[in-house]
């Protein structure tokens, strides 16, 4: 399984946030996306992720020009982006739930999430009445509620605390070790053997 | 289908537990058409003659109400990235939510009809037609609402855009849907008017999710 990317270009309005970005990313590896505030960390995801169309550049799946038709990509992904995608009134497993069966995961991949970002004692609470860190768990836990190749990742650690730091880090090392791949944006080093590095502020490739 | 279906399923069971939505839409409903004869004078013969366009305009109105929360609310927590990346073609996905609001925002308006239309002196073969009307007909509502809705989402005050869009697209059903429950009222054959109506709900199940699918594409870049 790879990923690339070839001279991705992005305006936004008349505004350039980056230019010529070029990645390439195979099976085991992570991408750590760096760069200031306003750099387009969350714009490159959001292509990455088919969410945004970037002005120029190609992007490739398995070797497959992804750019036009992008069939083969489909479901391959999650995207973890800065909300939480939580409905207040449905409980945390009512949440989780949902988007194991809109991937068509059954209740064994359910089990595994609430397990695996330790959920377990908040299954049956509303997810209005979670903390902003127990939210970012919930929204995390989708990762495992139906699994994908690629882990699209804007912000992963912002509002958990040190403990849930290291347990997504062991998710995310355990996903790579598997053979799935992974892009992250984060502010702090996530300490991920391996993992590339593409520093939007110098403007060039990894 | 299994994500189309759960899709139906979550928005029902959030309506559900919401059920505040549901019961606005309602008593909005209901009280419209409750001003009418406050208005216009308890002349029993005058509020028979009105009622077909009454109970029309106020379901309109109603739907119209609620249209905005066809995209909104997933749209402000995130829920539509999440739903455009997954499995579903954009399409399949705006049928799915468009199913969800007519059942959860249309269909108790169509429920309470034939008691309004009672209270509003329509004969007792309008009354049927009025139901019948409304069932076939409504369905254009949600489909047509769901391409205004995904225009305006995101907009601030993107309700008042949504009406101005929407109510002119309403016209022919308005006019097939009164034409139809006096034609009954009249005891003339209504059928001509239902097929019409019928016609265009599978004119709008056509255009209407595509539509609206590549107007959330627009509005989510």
């Amino acid at each position: 399984m790879s990923l690339s990317a070839e001279n991705v270009t992005c305006l936004r309005g008349d505004r350039l946030v980056f230019r010529d970005i070029s990645f390439d990313l195979a099976g085991g590896q992570a991408l750590w996306v760096r760069g200031r505030n306003g750099a387009g960390k969350s714009t490159l995801l959001r292509i990455a992720a088919r969410l945004l169309r970037p002005q120029a550049g190609r992007f490739f799946w398995n070797r497959t020009d992804i750019t036009e038709d992008d069939e083969p990509y489909h479901g391959q992904y999650h995207y973890i982006g800065h909300q939480e995608v939580l409905k207040p009134v449905l409980t945390v497993a009512e949440n989780l739930s949902f988007w194991a069966e809109f991937h068509g995961q059954g209740k064994a991949s359910l089990e595994q999430a609430i397990e695996g970002f330790e959920l377990g004692a908040l299954r049956d609470t509303p997810a209005g009445l979670l903390s902003a860190g127990q939210k970012k768990r919930t929204n995390l836990a989708r990762l495992l509620a139906s699994p994908a190749p690629l882990w699209i990742l804007d912000e992963p650690l912002s509002a958990l605390d040190t403990h849930f730091i290291d347990l997504f880090r062991a998710r995310l090392s355990e996903h790579l070790k598997a053979g799935g791949l992974a892009l992250y944006a984060t502010h702090q080093d996530l300490g991920i053997d391996g993992s590339q590095e593409l520093d939007l502020d110098a403007g060039g490739g990894a | 289908m299994k994500a189309f279906f759960s899709l139906i399923a979550r928005d029902l069971k959030l309506a559900a537990r919401q059920g505040s939505a549901v019961a606005l839409s309602l008593c909005f409903f209901v009280i419209v058409i409750v001003l009418f004869p406050l208005g216009v004078g308890p002349e029993m013969t005058v509020l028979a003659r009105i009622a077909p366009g009454v109970l029309w305009v106020a379901a309109l109105l109603a739907c119209l109400l609620t249209l905005d929360r066809i995209f909104q609310a997933d749209y402000e927590d995130g829920s539509l990235d999440q739903l455009v990346i997954g499995p579903l073609p954009l399409s399949f996905l705006v049928l799915a939510k468009v199913i969800a609001h007519w059942l959860t925002s249309v269909l108790p308006l169509i429920i309470i009809a034939p008691v309004l239309a009672l209270s509003l002196n329509l004969a007792s073969d309008g009354v049927i037609a009025v139901t019948f009307a409304l069932l076939i007909g409504s369905p254009t509502l949600s489909l047509i609402g769901a391409v205004g809705a995904a225009l305006t989402m995101g907009m601030r005050r993107g309700g008042v855009l949504l009406s101005l869009l929407v109510l002119p697209l309403y016209i022919p059903v308005l006019i097939f849907g009164v034409a139809a429950v006096e034609a009954a009222v009249a005891m003339l054959p209504m059928a001509p008017h239902l097929l019409l109506l019928g016609g265009m709900s599978l004119g709008a199940l056509v255009v209407g999710p595509l539509a609206a699918g590549a107007a959330l594409r627009l509005a989510l870049e």
